[in-house]
Protein backbone atom coordinates (compact mmCIF):
# COMPACT_ATOMS: atom_id res chain seq x y z
CA UNK A 1 0.00 0.00 0.00
CA UNK A 2 1.69 3.28 -0.65
CA UNK A 3 2.34 5.67 1.87
CA UNK A 4 0.13 8.51 0.59
CA UNK A 5 -2.93 6.59 1.28
CA UNK A 6 -1.99 5.79 4.75
CA UNK A 7 -0.88 9.28 5.14
CA UNK A 8 -4.45 10.76 3.85
CA UNK A 9 -6.12 8.53 6.46
CA UNK A 10 -4.00 10.08 9.35
CA UNK A 11 -4.17 13.01 7.83
CA UNK A 12 -8.14 13.17 8.03
CA UNK A 13 -7.87 11.45 11.61
CA UNK A 14 -5.48 14.12 12.88
CA UNK A 15 -7.28 17.10 11.12
CA UNK A 16 -10.81 16.16 12.13
CA UNK A 17 -10.31 14.58 15.27
CA UNK A 18 -6.70 15.90 16.79
CA UNK A 19 -3.18 14.70 17.12
CA UNK A 20 -4.21 13.22 20.83
CA UNK A 21 -7.28 10.95 19.20
CA UNK A 22 -4.70 9.73 16.59
CA UNK A 23 -2.54 8.32 19.39
CA UNK A 24 -5.27 6.34 20.69
CA UNK A 25 -5.89 4.86 17.29
CA UNK A 26 -1.98 4.27 17.50
CA UNK A 27 -2.06 2.40 20.26
CA UNK A 28 -5.55 0.70 20.11
CA UNK A 29 -4.46 -0.85 16.59
CA UNK A 30 -1.08 -1.62 17.69
CA UNK A 31 0.30 0.05 14.36
CA UNK A 32 4.70 -0.17 15.37
CA UNK A 33 4.47 3.37 13.92
CA UNK A 34 2.85 6.46 14.40
CA UNK A 35 3.24 8.19 11.75
CA UNK A 36 2.80 7.47 7.95
CA UNK A 37 5.61 8.65 5.37
CA UNK A 38 3.79 9.93 2.24
CA UNK A 39 6.73 8.17 0.28
CA UNK A 40 6.97 4.76 1.87
CA UNK A 41 5.49 1.72 1.62
CA UNK A 42 3.28 0.10 3.56
CA UNK A 43 1.66 -3.61 3.95
CA UNK A 44 -2.25 -3.50 3.10
CA UNK A 45 -2.95 -5.17 6.21
CA UNK A 46 -1.80 -1.92 8.05
CA UNK A 47 -4.64 0.21 6.32
CA UNK A 48 -7.28 -2.28 6.85
CA UNK A 49 -5.90 -2.04 10.54
CA UNK A 50 -6.20 1.60 10.92
CA UNK A 51 -9.65 1.97 9.08
CA UNK A 52 -10.52 -0.73 11.79
CA UNK A 53 -9.43 1.32 14.75
CA UNK A 54 -10.32 4.45 13.38
CA UNK A 55 -13.83 3.06 13.25
CA UNK A 56 -14.26 1.54 16.39
CA UNK A 57 -12.74 4.38 17.92
CA UNK A 58 -15.56 6.72 16.36
CA UNK A 59 -17.97 4.19 17.06
CA UNK A 60 -18.99 4.70 13.45
CA UNK A 61 -19.67 2.25 10.02
CA UNK A 62 -16.82 2.17 7.95
CA UNK A 63 -19.27 3.26 4.90
CA UNK A 64 -19.51 6.64 6.56
CA UNK A 65 -15.83 6.54 7.45
CA UNK A 66 -14.73 6.40 4.04
CA UNK A 67 -17.20 8.87 2.84
CA UNK A 68 -15.53 11.20 5.60
CA UNK A 69 -12.21 10.66 3.97
CA UNK A 70 -13.24 11.01 0.69
CA UNK A 71 -14.97 14.72 1.36
CA UNK A 72 -11.38 15.60 3.62
CA UNK A 73 -9.72 14.57 0.97
CA UNK A 74 -10.98 17.19 -1.79
CA UNK A 75 -12.23 20.04 0.84
CA UNK A 76 -8.88 20.39 3.92
CA UNK A 77 -5.74 19.91 3.88
CA UNK A 78 -3.72 22.27 1.69
CA UNK A 79 -6.06 22.73 -1.20
CA UNK A 80 -3.67 20.18 -3.41
CA UNK A 81 -5.51 17.42 -4.12
CA UNK A 82 -8.52 19.26 -4.93
CA UNK A 83 -6.10 21.44 -7.32
CA UNK A 84 -5.14 18.31 -8.49
CA UNK A 85 -8.43 16.72 -9.34
CA UNK A 86 -9.89 19.95 -11.34
CA UNK A 87 -7.27 19.69 -13.78
CA UNK A 88 -9.02 16.89 -14.71
CA UNK A 89 -12.43 18.75 -16.40
CA UNK A 90 -13.78 22.32 -17.20
CA UNK A 91 -17.22 21.68 -15.25
CA UNK A 92 -18.15 18.73 -12.95
CA UNK A 93 -19.50 16.69 -16.17
CA UNK A 94 -16.00 17.31 -17.69
CA UNK A 95 -14.64 15.74 -14.74
CA UNK A 96 -16.70 12.71 -14.39
CA UNK A 97 -15.95 11.83 -17.94
CA UNK A 98 -12.41 12.20 -17.06
CA UNK A 99 -12.54 9.87 -13.97
CA UNK A 100 -11.50 6.54 -16.46
CA UNK A 101 -8.25 8.63 -16.64
CA UNK A 102 -7.75 9.61 -13.06
CA UNK A 103 -5.57 6.23 -12.09
CA UNK A 104 -3.13 6.90 -15.00
CA UNK A 105 -3.30 10.62 -14.00
CA UNK A 106 -2.06 9.71 -10.57
CA UNK A 107 0.44 7.79 -11.90
CA UNK A 108 2.22 9.98 -13.86
CA UNK A 109 2.45 12.03 -10.60
CA UNK A 110 3.25 9.10 -8.38
CA UNK A 111 4.11 5.87 -10.60
CA UNK A 112 4.00 3.55 -7.79
CA UNK A 113 0.60 4.76 -6.60
CA UNK A 114 -2.08 1.68 -6.70
CA UNK A 115 -5.28 3.61 -7.56
CA UNK A 116 -9.10 2.40 -7.90
CA UNK A 117 -9.99 1.08 -11.19
CA UNK A 118 -12.57 3.75 -12.49
CA UNK A 119 -15.10 3.51 -15.13
CA UNK A 120 -18.46 5.66 -15.90
CA UNK A 121 -21.28 4.42 -17.54
CA UNK A 122 -23.35 7.12 -19.43
CA UNK A 123 -27.19 5.65 -19.39
CA UNK A 124 -28.82 9.16 -19.39
CA UNK A 125 -27.32 12.71 -20.03
CA UNK A 126 -27.96 13.21 -16.31
CA UNK A 127 -27.38 9.80 -15.29
CA UNK A 128 -24.16 7.79 -14.61
CA UNK A 129 -22.56 4.90 -13.34
CA UNK A 130 -19.30 4.77 -11.78
CA UNK A 131 -17.48 1.08 -11.23
CA UNK A 132 -14.98 1.06 -8.95
CA UNK A 133 -12.89 -1.66 -8.52
CA UNK A 134 -9.96 -1.77 -5.68
CA UNK A 135 -6.46 -2.82 -6.72
CA UNK A 136 -6.63 -4.85 -3.23
CA UNK A 137 -8.35 -7.49 -1.62
CA UNK A 138 -12.08 -7.48 -1.84
CA UNK A 139 -11.67 -6.28 2.35
CA UNK A 140 -10.32 -3.37 1.35
CA UNK A 141 -12.84 -1.45 -1.01
CA UNK A 142 -12.84 2.38 -1.79
CA UNK A 143 -16.34 2.85 -3.05
CA UNK A 144 -17.22 5.19 -0.37
CA UNK A 145 -13.79 7.07 -0.31
CA UNK A 146 -15.23 7.81 -3.90
CA UNK A 147 -19.14 8.60 -3.13
CA UNK A 148 -17.09 11.16 -0.32
CA UNK A 149 -14.50 12.44 -2.52
CA UNK A 150 -17.37 13.03 -5.62
CA UNK A 151 -19.84 14.78 -3.23
CA UNK A 152 -16.85 17.58 -2.66
CA UNK A 153 -15.70 17.42 -5.82
CA UNK A 154 -19.70 18.83 -7.43
CA UNK A 155 -19.60 21.37 -4.60
CA UNK A 156 -16.26 22.52 -5.95
CA UNK A 157 -17.86 23.32 -9.67
CA UNK A 158 -21.34 24.04 -7.81
CA UNK A 159 -23.27 21.11 -9.32
CA UNK A 160 -26.02 19.60 -7.82
CA UNK A 161 -25.47 15.82 -7.44
CA UNK A 162 -27.45 12.77 -6.08
CA UNK A 163 -25.26 9.96 -5.01
CA UNK A 164 -26.61 6.74 -4.51
CA UNK A 165 -23.90 3.61 -3.30
CA UNK A 166 -25.51 0.76 -5.06
CA UNK A 167 -23.73 -2.34 -3.55
CA UNK A 168 -20.30 -4.12 -3.68
CA UNK A 169 -19.47 -7.89 -4.98
CA UNK A 170 -15.68 -8.78 -4.20
CA UNK A 171 -13.63 -6.21 -4.90
CA UNK A 172 -15.86 -4.34 -7.42
CA UNK A 173 -18.55 -1.18 -6.42
CA UNK A 174 -20.83 0.77 -7.78
CA UNK A 175 -22.01 4.03 -7.65
CA UNK A 176 -24.93 5.68 -9.45
CA UNK A 177 -24.73 9.57 -9.87
CA UNK A 178 -27.62 11.86 -10.96
CA UNK A 179 -27.22 15.20 -12.23
CA UNK A 180 -29.77 17.22 -11.02
CA UNK A 181 -28.14 20.66 -11.70
CA UNK A 182 -24.71 21.73 -13.66
CA UNK A 183 -24.81 25.32 -12.30
CA UNK A 184 -26.57 24.79 -8.73
CA UNK A 185 -24.11 27.30 -7.22
CA UNK A 186 -21.06 29.42 -8.37
CA UNK A 187 -18.29 26.52 -7.88
CA UNK A 188 -15.58 27.40 -6.27
CA UNK A 189 -12.62 29.44 -8.82
CA UNK A 190 -10.25 27.42 -10.24
CA UNK A 191 -6.92 29.31 -11.17
CA UNK A 192 -4.54 27.14 -13.74
CA UNK A 193 -1.63 29.01 -12.51
CA UNK A 194 -2.25 29.51 -8.69
CA UNK A 195 0.81 27.37 -7.63
CA UNK A 196 2.90 27.17 -10.62
CA UNK B 1 -23.08 22.58 -35.60
CA UNK B 2 -26.05 23.19 -37.15
CA UNK B 3 -26.04 27.61 -37.58
CA UNK B 4 -22.76 26.56 -39.48
CA UNK B 5 -24.41 25.59 -42.74
CA UNK B 6 -25.54 29.31 -42.70
CA UNK B 7 -22.46 30.97 -42.23
CA UNK B 8 -20.14 31.55 -45.11
CA UNK B 9 -17.41 30.08 -45.90
CA UNK B 10 -14.68 31.82 -44.44
CA UNK B 11 -16.76 33.02 -41.18
CA UNK B 12 -17.23 28.99 -41.10
CA UNK B 13 -13.35 28.57 -41.67
CA UNK B 14 -12.42 31.59 -39.12
CA UNK B 15 -14.63 29.43 -37.07
CA UNK B 16 -12.81 26.47 -37.22
CA UNK B 17 -9.87 28.05 -36.80
CA UNK B 18 -10.96 29.88 -33.47
CA UNK B 19 -11.72 26.03 -32.17
CA UNK B 20 -9.10 24.48 -33.20
CA UNK B 21 -6.15 27.01 -33.05
CA UNK B 22 -7.14 29.90 -30.59
CA UNK B 23 -3.94 31.00 -30.57
CA UNK B 24 -3.42 31.47 -34.42
CA UNK B 25 -3.52 35.12 -35.91
CA UNK B 26 -4.31 35.37 -39.51
CA UNK B 27 -2.48 38.81 -41.35
CA UNK B 28 -2.88 40.15 -44.93
CA UNK B 29 0.08 40.70 -47.55
CA UNK B 30 1.18 44.02 -45.49
CA UNK B 31 1.90 41.98 -42.20
CA UNK B 32 -1.19 43.40 -40.54
CA UNK B 33 -3.26 41.05 -38.30
CA UNK B 34 -6.90 41.03 -39.62
CA UNK B 35 -8.08 38.45 -37.27
CA UNK B 36 -7.03 36.34 -34.44
CA UNK B 37 -7.96 33.29 -32.14
CA UNK B 38 -9.32 33.83 -28.53
CA UNK B 39 -6.26 33.53 -26.77
CA UNK B 40 -4.57 35.50 -28.97
CA UNK B 41 -7.16 38.47 -28.65
CA UNK B 42 -6.88 37.55 -24.50
CA UNK B 43 -2.97 37.91 -24.42
CA UNK B 44 -2.88 41.52 -26.37
CA UNK B 45 -5.76 42.27 -24.05
CA UNK B 46 -3.81 41.57 -21.06
CA UNK B 47 -0.94 43.14 -22.09
CA UNK B 48 -2.70 46.14 -22.97
CA UNK B 49 -1.86 45.88 -26.88
CA UNK B 50 -4.56 45.83 -29.75
CA UNK B 51 -4.19 42.88 -31.62
CA UNK B 52 -6.19 43.14 -34.75
CA UNK B 53 -5.05 45.96 -36.97
CA UNK B 54 -1.53 45.83 -35.43
CA UNK B 55 1.07 44.42 -37.51
CA UNK B 56 2.05 41.30 -36.92
CA UNK B 57 6.18 41.64 -36.42
CA UNK B 58 5.12 45.10 -33.79
CA UNK B 59 3.26 43.11 -31.46
CA UNK B 60 5.68 39.92 -31.63
CA UNK B 61 9.84 40.07 -32.19
CA UNK B 62 10.96 37.23 -34.02
CA UNK B 63 14.16 35.45 -32.94
CA UNK B 64 14.89 32.66 -34.29
CA UNK B 65 15.92 31.45 -37.10
CA UNK B 66 16.44 34.53 -37.63
CA UNK B 67 15.00 38.53 -37.03
CA UNK B 68 12.75 39.37 -39.98
CA UNK B 69 11.58 42.95 -40.33
CA UNK B 70 9.09 42.56 -43.08
CA UNK B 71 5.95 40.59 -44.20
CA UNK B 72 8.31 39.60 -47.28
CA UNK B 73 10.97 37.80 -45.07
CA UNK B 74 8.47 36.08 -42.58
CA UNK B 75 6.13 34.44 -45.29
CA UNK B 76 10.21 33.46 -46.67
CA UNK B 77 9.83 31.42 -43.25
CA UNK B 78 7.00 29.45 -43.92
CA UNK B 79 6.76 26.22 -42.25
CA UNK B 80 9.48 26.61 -39.92
CA UNK B 81 9.40 26.75 -36.43
CA UNK B 82 9.62 30.18 -35.72
CA UNK B 83 10.97 31.91 -31.69
CA UNK B 84 8.97 34.58 -31.30
CA UNK B 85 8.36 36.57 -28.02
CA UNK B 86 5.57 39.42 -27.40
CA UNK B 87 7.15 43.05 -28.14
CA UNK B 88 5.37 44.21 -24.63
CA UNK B 89 5.84 42.91 -20.90
CA UNK B 90 5.79 40.19 -19.88
CA UNK B 91 7.42 39.18 -23.12
CA UNK B 92 6.37 36.05 -23.00
CA UNK B 93 8.22 33.55 -25.51
CA UNK B 94 5.85 31.66 -28.09
CA UNK B 95 6.50 29.46 -30.58
CA UNK B 96 5.05 29.82 -34.29
CA UNK B 97 4.50 27.96 -37.67
CA UNK B 98 3.20 30.12 -40.65
CA UNK B 99 1.67 29.01 -43.34
CA UNK B 100 0.96 31.35 -46.34
CA UNK B 101 -2.79 31.52 -47.58
CA UNK B 102 -3.43 32.70 -50.72
CA UNK B 103 -7.12 31.76 -51.62
CA UNK B 104 -8.44 29.67 -49.56
CA UNK B 105 -12.21 30.09 -48.73
CA UNK B 106 -11.12 33.45 -48.47
CA UNK B 107 -9.79 32.96 -44.60
CA UNK B 108 -6.90 35.87 -45.52
CA UNK B 109 -6.76 38.44 -48.32
CA UNK B 110 -4.16 37.64 -50.92
CA UNK B 111 -0.85 37.45 -49.84
CA UNK B 112 -1.75 36.71 -46.53
CA UNK B 113 -0.78 33.92 -43.93
CA UNK B 114 -2.36 31.96 -41.11
CA UNK B 115 0.23 32.05 -37.94
CA UNK B 116 -0.47 29.57 -35.09
CA UNK B 117 1.60 29.70 -31.66
CA UNK B 118 1.86 28.01 -28.72
CA UNK B 119 3.51 28.67 -25.41
CA UNK B 120 5.91 25.82 -25.47
CA UNK B 121 7.98 25.64 -22.28
CA UNK B 122 7.05 29.21 -21.30
CA UNK B 123 3.22 27.74 -20.41
CA UNK B 124 3.81 28.08 -16.30
CA UNK B 125 4.67 31.17 -16.36
CA UNK B 126 2.10 32.18 -19.24
CA UNK B 127 -1.08 31.18 -17.39
CA UNK B 128 0.17 32.79 -14.40
CA UNK B 129 1.14 36.32 -16.66
CA UNK B 130 -2.45 36.04 -18.24
CA UNK B 131 -5.16 34.37 -16.27
CA UNK B 132 -5.37 31.62 -18.65
CA UNK B 133 -7.90 29.21 -17.88
CA UNK B 134 -9.09 25.46 -19.21
CA UNK B 135 -11.30 26.98 -22.09
CA UNK B 136 -8.06 28.81 -23.47
CA UNK B 137 -6.49 26.30 -25.11
CA UNK B 138 -7.66 23.91 -27.39
CA UNK B 139 -9.60 20.69 -25.97
CA UNK B 140 -6.95 18.47 -28.06
CA UNK B 141 -3.96 20.48 -26.41
CA UNK B 142 -1.64 19.04 -23.50
CA UNK B 143 -1.28 22.17 -22.09
CA UNK B 144 -3.36 21.54 -18.92
CA UNK B 145 -2.19 18.31 -18.29
CA UNK B 146 1.21 19.55 -18.43
CA UNK B 147 0.47 22.25 -15.93
CA UNK B 148 -1.12 19.24 -13.91
CA UNK B 149 2.31 17.36 -14.67
CA UNK B 150 4.19 20.13 -13.11
CA UNK B 151 2.00 20.89 -9.94
CA UNK B 152 2.05 16.96 -8.66
CA UNK B 153 5.99 16.56 -9.39
CA UNK B 154 5.98 19.68 -7.82
CA UNK B 155 4.38 18.56 -4.88
CA UNK B 156 5.60 15.04 -5.11
CA UNK B 157 9.61 16.81 -4.79
CA UNK B 158 8.37 18.73 -1.86
CA UNK B 159 7.11 15.57 -0.10
CA UNK B 160 10.73 13.60 -0.98
CA UNK B 161 12.58 16.89 0.49
CA UNK B 162 10.68 16.89 3.42
CA UNK B 163 10.82 13.12 3.73
CA UNK B 164 14.76 13.37 3.28
CA UNK B 165 15.21 15.91 6.09
CA UNK B 166 13.22 13.84 8.44
CA UNK B 167 15.59 10.93 7.60
CA UNK B 168 18.69 12.85 8.12
CA UNK B 169 17.25 14.16 11.47
CA UNK B 170 16.72 10.51 12.84
CA UNK B 171 19.97 9.33 11.50
CA UNK B 172 22.38 11.87 13.07
CA UNK B 173 19.93 11.27 15.94
CA UNK B 174 20.81 7.38 15.73
CA UNK B 175 24.45 7.87 15.35
CA UNK B 176 24.34 10.75 18.39
CA UNK B 177 22.59 7.83 20.52
CA UNK B 178 24.84 5.06 19.35
CA UNK B 179 27.23 3.62 21.39
CA UNK B 180 29.77 1.57 19.53
CA UNK B 181 32.46 2.32 16.96
CA UNK B 182 31.57 1.84 13.14
CA UNK B 183 34.98 1.08 11.97
CA UNK B 184 36.27 -1.54 14.99
CA UNK B 185 32.68 -2.53 16.67
CA UNK B 186 34.00 -1.49 19.54
CA UNK B 187 32.44 0.68 22.23
CA UNK B 188 32.78 4.58 21.60
CA UNK B 189 33.68 7.25 24.13
CA UNK B 190 29.41 7.50 24.51
CA UNK B 191 29.68 4.24 26.09
CA UNK B 192 32.12 4.60 28.61
CA UNK B 193 29.39 6.92 30.83
CA UNK B 194 27.49 4.46 32.29
CA UNK B 195 30.04 1.87 32.51
CA UNK B 196 32.05 4.19 34.88
CA UNK B 197 29.26 5.29 36.92
CA UNK B 198 28.10 1.74 37.35
CA UNK B 199 31.61 0.74 38.54
CA UNK B 200 31.65 3.33 41.19
CA UNK B 201 28.73 2.71 42.48
CA UNK B 202 29.25 -0.78 42.85
CA UNK B 203 32.81 0.46 44.81
CA UNK B 204 34.79 -2.41 43.79
CA UNK B 205 37.43 -0.49 42.57
CA UNK B 206 38.92 -0.26 39.31
CA UNK B 207 41.58 0.53 36.18
CA UNK B 208 41.33 2.81 33.70
CA UNK B 209 43.77 3.18 30.49
CA UNK B 210 44.33 5.60 28.19
CA UNK B 211 46.00 4.01 25.02
CA UNK B 212 47.45 5.79 22.09
CA UNK B 213 49.05 4.06 19.37
CA UNK B 214 52.60 5.33 18.74
CA UNK B 215 53.54 5.83 14.74
CA UNK B 216 49.89 5.68 13.21
CA UNK B 217 50.03 8.67 11.45
CA UNK B 218 53.29 7.71 9.90
CA UNK B 219 51.44 3.90 8.55
CA UNK B 220 48.32 6.03 7.51
CA UNK B 221 50.77 8.57 5.46
CA UNK B 222 52.90 5.88 4.06
CA UNK B 223 50.28 3.14 3.46
CA UNK B 224 47.22 4.80 3.00
CA UNK B 225 43.86 4.96 5.04
CA UNK B 226 42.90 1.68 3.63
CA UNK B 227 45.43 0.13 5.81
CA UNK B 228 45.23 2.17 9.04
CA UNK B 229 41.59 1.24 9.23
CA UNK B 230 43.29 -2.36 8.89
CA UNK B 231 45.31 -1.66 11.83
CA UNK B 232 43.06 0.16 14.17
CA UNK B 233 40.72 -3.41 13.18
CA UNK B 234 43.60 -5.55 14.11
CA UNK B 235 44.60 -3.55 17.79
CA UNK B 236 41.05 -3.64 18.24
CA UNK B 237 40.56 -7.58 18.00
CA UNK B 238 44.05 -7.77 19.83
CA UNK B 239 43.18 -5.50 22.98
CA UNK B 240 39.64 -7.40 23.14
CA UNK B 241 41.16 -11.20 22.90
CA UNK B 242 44.04 -9.90 25.57
CA UNK B 243 41.16 -8.83 28.35
CA UNK B 244 38.36 -9.91 29.97
CA UNK B 245 34.84 -10.51 28.72
CA UNK B 246 33.72 -8.22 31.54
CA UNK B 247 36.03 -5.77 30.52
CA UNK B 248 35.80 -2.72 28.63
CA UNK B 249 37.29 -1.85 25.30
CA UNK B 250 36.41 1.59 23.65
CA UNK B 251 37.72 3.43 20.33
CA UNK B 252 37.58 6.93 21.91
CA UNK B 253 39.45 9.03 18.76
CA UNK B 254 41.23 8.23 15.64
CA UNK B 255 44.16 6.37 17.24
CA UNK B 256 43.11 6.60 21.03
CA UNK B 257 41.41 3.49 23.05
CA UNK B 258 40.46 3.45 26.82
CA UNK B 259 40.37 -0.09 28.74
CA UNK B 260 38.21 -0.27 32.13
CA UNK B 261 39.16 -3.03 34.05
CA UNK B 262 36.76 -3.57 36.75
CA UNK B 263 38.14 -4.87 40.12
CA UNK B 264 41.51 -4.71 38.76
CA UNK B 265 43.18 -2.80 41.49
CA UNK B 266 46.67 -4.08 42.22
CA UNK B 267 49.39 -1.76 40.82
CA UNK B 268 51.30 -4.82 39.66
CA UNK B 269 48.98 -6.46 38.09
CA UNK B 270 47.99 -3.25 36.02
CA UNK B 271 51.62 -3.23 34.63
CA UNK B 272 51.91 -6.40 33.63
CA UNK B 273 48.71 -6.32 31.30
CA UNK B 274 50.15 -2.89 30.40
CA UNK B 275 53.00 -4.18 29.04
CA UNK B 276 51.50 -6.98 27.69
CA UNK B 277 49.63 -4.54 25.21
CA UNK B 278 52.03 -2.37 24.45
CA UNK B 279 53.76 -6.15 23.32
CA UNK B 280 50.36 -6.88 21.41
CA UNK B 281 50.19 -3.46 19.66
CA UNK B 282 53.85 -3.96 18.72
CA UNK B 283 53.46 -7.01 16.84
CA UNK B 284 54.18 -6.19 12.90
CA UNK B 285 50.58 -6.49 10.83
CA UNK B 286 51.38 -7.46 6.96
CA UNK B 287 48.96 -5.64 5.01
CA UNK B 288 49.03 -5.43 0.96
CA UNK B 289 52.27 -6.40 0.54
CA UNK B 290 53.82 -3.95 3.72
CA UNK B 291 54.67 -4.29 7.51
CA UNK B 292 52.63 -2.13 9.40
CA UNK B 293 54.06 -1.33 12.74
CA UNK B 294 53.32 0.92 15.96
CA UNK B 295 53.42 0.52 19.47
CA UNK B 296 51.47 2.19 22.41
CA UNK B 297 51.77 4.67 25.01
CA UNK B 298 49.40 3.81 28.15
CA UNK B 299 48.13 6.17 30.90
CA UNK B 300 46.69 4.22 33.89
CA UNK B 301 44.32 5.55 36.47
CA UNK B 302 43.33 3.42 39.27
CA UNK B 303 40.85 3.48 41.50
CA UNK B 304 40.99 1.80 44.67
CA UNK B 305 37.96 -0.44 46.12
CA UNK B 306 35.60 0.55 49.05
CA UNK B 307 35.05 3.73 47.62
CA UNK B 308 33.04 5.23 45.00
CA UNK B 309 35.01 7.34 42.19
CA UNK B 310 34.56 10.54 40.28
CA UNK B 311 34.80 9.16 36.50
CA UNK B 312 35.90 12.43 34.81
CA UNK B 313 38.49 12.45 37.06
CA UNK B 314 39.60 8.99 36.61
CA UNK B 315 39.93 10.22 33.16
CA UNK B 316 41.62 12.98 33.44
CA UNK B 317 44.42 11.38 35.43
CA UNK B 318 45.01 8.67 32.84
CA UNK B 319 45.42 10.92 30.58
CA UNK B 320 47.82 12.84 32.98
CA UNK B 321 49.55 9.50 33.04
CA UNK B 322 49.76 8.97 29.50
CA UNK B 323 51.03 12.60 28.86
CA UNK B 324 54.04 11.83 31.02
CA UNK B 325 54.61 8.73 29.17
CA UNK B 326 54.84 10.83 26.18
CA UNK B 327 57.24 13.22 27.15
CA UNK B 328 59.32 10.27 27.96
CA UNK B 329 59.39 9.35 24.25
CA UNK B 330 56.82 7.13 24.27
CA UNK B 331 56.13 3.50 24.23
CA UNK B 332 55.30 2.02 27.87
CA UNK B 333 52.87 2.97 30.41
CA UNK B 334 52.87 4.85 33.61
CA UNK B 335 50.01 4.77 36.38
CA UNK B 336 48.91 8.11 38.05
CA UNK B 337 50.41 9.33 41.06
CA UNK B 338 49.16 13.18 41.79
CA UNK B 339 53.03 14.23 41.43
CA UNK B 340 52.73 13.54 38.27
CA UNK B 341 50.10 16.09 37.71
CA UNK B 342 53.37 18.83 38.08
CA UNK B 343 54.72 19.97 35.21
CA UNK B 344 58.63 18.35 34.18
CA UNK B 345 57.43 15.58 37.50
CA UNK B 346 59.46 12.20 37.19
CA UNK B 347 59.56 11.44 33.28
CA UNK B 348 61.82 8.75 34.11
CA UNK B 349 59.29 7.00 36.22
CA UNK B 350 57.63 5.57 33.16
CA UNK B 351 58.25 1.75 33.00
CA UNK B 352 59.85 1.01 29.32
CA UNK B 353 60.28 -2.08 28.15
Amino acid sequence: MHGLINRAIEEFARGTYGDEFWQEVVQRCDLGVDHFEAMMSYEPQLTGRVLEGLAAALDTPRAELLEDIGTFLVSSGTGAIRRLLRFSGLDFVDFLHALDDLPARARLAVPELDMPHLRLDLHTPCDFALTVCSPFASELRFGHVMIGLLRAMADDYGALVYLDYKGGRGATEMIAIRLLETAFAEGRAFDLGASA
Amino acid sequence: MSGAAGRGARTEAIHCLDVLCPMHAIVDATGHIVHAGPTLEKLGARAGAAVTGERFLELFELRRPKPVDSMHGLCALAGVKLHLALRRPPRTEVKGILVPVDDCAGVAPPGGAVINLSFGISIIEAVRDFGLTGTDFAATDLAVEMLFLVEAKAAVTEELRRLNRRLEEARSAAEQQALTDTLTGLWNRRAMEPVLARLSAEKRGAALMQIDLDGFKAVNDTFGHAAGDHLLREVAARLTAATRQCDTVTRTGGDEFVLILPGVTDPGQVSRLAGRLVAEIERPLHFDGGTLAVSASIGISIAPPGAAFDPERMVQEADTALYAVKNVGRRGHLIYTPDLGRIGASPARAARR
